[in-house]
């Protein structure tokens, strides 16, 4: 319990230290409503010029957008401030995190909350919302488990991929922007039917990493249909599978980054 | 009791160098190369050492911040990298170039944020910061953000924010670093009074000598990774035969042949009118009182000697 407050004051100290820049939080706020408005905004203006994509009607394709947005968001909420580990590893912050009597991941994510990105989230899951009317989808209880589900474990898979890509920062301090072609990358290739991708690409990023279990099989299975692509109807059902793989390998690489964590000078 | 062993402790980081346009060749370098040493309760010890000696390397391996290559060290009977949280709460640690206060709040709410970092019970939360508030004179600044302070403001919230939880063990790597000297005699006095409250054991890095002589008895000096010395000191003024040493100016250059068994005639200046000493056995007043004899002194002076000499020879050597 005694933990839990600690990090529950941690929280508090960060919010308040971004209320002390009152105006600059107010900008960043909304401007960080471009990047969700903006991913639903191009699958718009892909259906403008074609009816069906990869097999999927405009509806569909939302739906899919909008599972993979509300558990990008929701796992960028919680997850996506680690991306600045690189700056805390060159700075020496790191030095100081591990001193205290905290876990280090933790104290990481609380160091720069990301308020800002509340109202992604909410229009995240407006979108989501509006998806589900338009789709006609026939309620069942695993169906109803399934579209609360699928954006929680999609926000624990991308949270992963956060991790493990800043965990890069270990071992190379200048891994750059490598991290992102996985986190922002995975983003927009679970934005849109994996019927789109072809040959080794598909078969890695939908299968061997995983992305394509976080929105376009779970969206399957709402809507009922078949996977064109042939995989079994509970491959909508797998994502908490996918996730927790992809947890225990970032929680593993994390250990071994903080063992691996060389500091700077003095 | 020991507080602090290290045996054979060894750190090591591979280094990459460029050879040639592509090429890179690794090459392992020992920060810290099999440092042997323990340190009991309520010690304090100094560090020192050249910049790259490891100074710096061992504190983060006596931390849990870094995991050793090799050896063993525990501190307050813990391992440091796999006890790390454990063992946090029973050190403080103070970096001179790394904060643990929050930048953009009141240094008050700093403090406030660390209780319940360190679960700390309110009451002995209240004393222990009364007591800081008034040694290192805290008042005037308790409600400035901390990203307005002055560095001898900041130092002195960083050495409260480090002992708010009551530690056993209090690391400071540098905290003398850039202050000016006011500031640095305010924090020589509090550490010095810390230190004879008795309990606490004191391990402290420094390039500032002064900082040793005034609250150290025991000085380790490390260089390239080693422990070059271990003592009083005394023991390293002996050890690098530093002397005091007599000056002198005469008004009459010095005779010719003039001895003192237990001195050595050090310098001749000025054509034999200033002449330097360096005292052995002998006593500054055995050798004025032979000068005295044969030539006609005008002023005199003892020099002590200088630890920073001594360990800038040590490094040199």
């Amino acid at each position: 319990m005694g933990e839990l407050r600690a990090y529950a004051a941690l929280a508090g100290g960060q919010w308040r230290s971004v209320l002390s820049y009152r105006a600059s939080f107010a900008v960043v706020l909304f401007t960080n409503l471009g990047g969700t408005a903006l991913d639903v905004f191009t699958v718009l203006v892909l259906f403008r010029t074609t009816r069906r994509v990869g097999g999927f009607t405009l509806a569909e394709a939302i739906l899919m957008v909008s599972v993979a947005s509300t558990a990008f968001v929701l796992g960028d909420f919680v997850f996506g401030s680690i991306e600045r580990l690189k700056t805390y590893v060159r700075a020496g912050t790191m030095d100081a995190v591990l001193v205290r009597p905290l876990s280090a991941l933790v104290q990481l994510l609380l160091m720069d909350l990301a308020l800002r990105k509340v109202l992604r989230l909410t229009l995240a899951i407006v979108t989501l919302v509006i998806a589900l009317h338009v789709n006609h989808i026939t309620w069942t209880v695993p169906r109803a488990l399934l579209v609360v589900g699928a954006p929680l474990f999609g926000a624990v898979f991308f949270g992963s991929i956060f991790v493990l890509s800043a965990s890069l920062a270990f071992w190379w301090v200048d891994s750059g922007e490598i991290g992102n072609a996985f986190t922002y990358g995975g983003r927009d290739f679970t934005a849109y039917p994996v019927t789109v991708y072809h040959g080794w690409f598909r078969a890695v990023f939908a299968y061997g990493l995983g992305f394509g279990f976080v929105a376009y099989q779970p969206a399957l299975a709402l809507l009922g249909r078949a996977d064109p692509l042939g995989l079994p109807a509970w491959a909508g059902y797998v994502s908490p599978l996918v996730a927790l793989v992809a947890a225990g390998v970032a929680a593993v690489v994390w250990r071994a980054g903080i063992r691996h964590y060389r500091s700077t000078g003095s | 009791m020991t507080v602090i062993e290290m045996r054979g402790l060894r750190k090591e980081f591979v280094v990459r160098v460029r050879a040639g346009r592509w090429r890179r060749t690794k090459r392992t370098v020992a920060a810290v190369d099999g440092v042997d040493l323990s340190v009991a309760e309520g010690e304090m010890v100094g560090y020192i050492g050249p910049n790259g000696a490891g100074k710096s390397t061992t504190l983060k391996m006596l931390t849990g911040v870094l995991t050793p290559s090799a050896g063993h060290v525990s501190v307050c009977g813990l391992t440091p990298v796999p006890q790390r949280t454990t063992l946090a709460l029973r050190i403080g640690v103070v970096f001179g170039q790394r904060s643990q206060l929050w930048w953009d709040l009141p240094l008050r709410e700093s403090f406030g944020l660390l209780r319940h970092i360190y679960r700390v019970p309110a009451a002995d939360h209240a004393a222990r910061l009364r007591k800081c508030r008034q040694l290192l004179d805290l008042d005037e600044f308790l409600d400035t953000p901390v990203r307005q302070l002055s560095l001898g403001q900041r130092m002195r919230g960083e050495m409260t924010a480090a002992l708010l939880h009551g530690p056993k063990v209090l690391f400071l790597d540098e905290p003398t670093i850039g202050l000016d000297v006011t500031s640095k005699q305010a924090v020589r006095s509090f550490l010095g009074e810390l230190g004879d409250a008795g309990d606490l054991t004191l391990v402290l890095t420094t390039h500032d000598l002064a900082d040793i002589e005034r609250l150290c008895k025991r000085l380790v000096v490390i260089d390239h990774g080693r422990v070059v010395h271990d003592g009083t000191i005394e023991a390293l003024h002996e050890r690098y035969g530093s002397r005091r040493r007599l000056v002198v100016d005469l008004q009459t250059p010095l005779p010719a042949g003039f001895a003192v068994a237990g001195a050595t005639l050090r310098t001749v200046e000025a054509d034999g009118h200033r002449v330097s000493f360096d005292l052995e056995s002998a006593e500054a007043g055995a050798v004025v009182a032979e000068l005295v004899a044969s030539a006609e002194i005008r002023d005199l002076s003892l020099v002590e000697p200088d630890i920073e000499d001594v360990v800038a020879r040590l490094y040199a050597s």
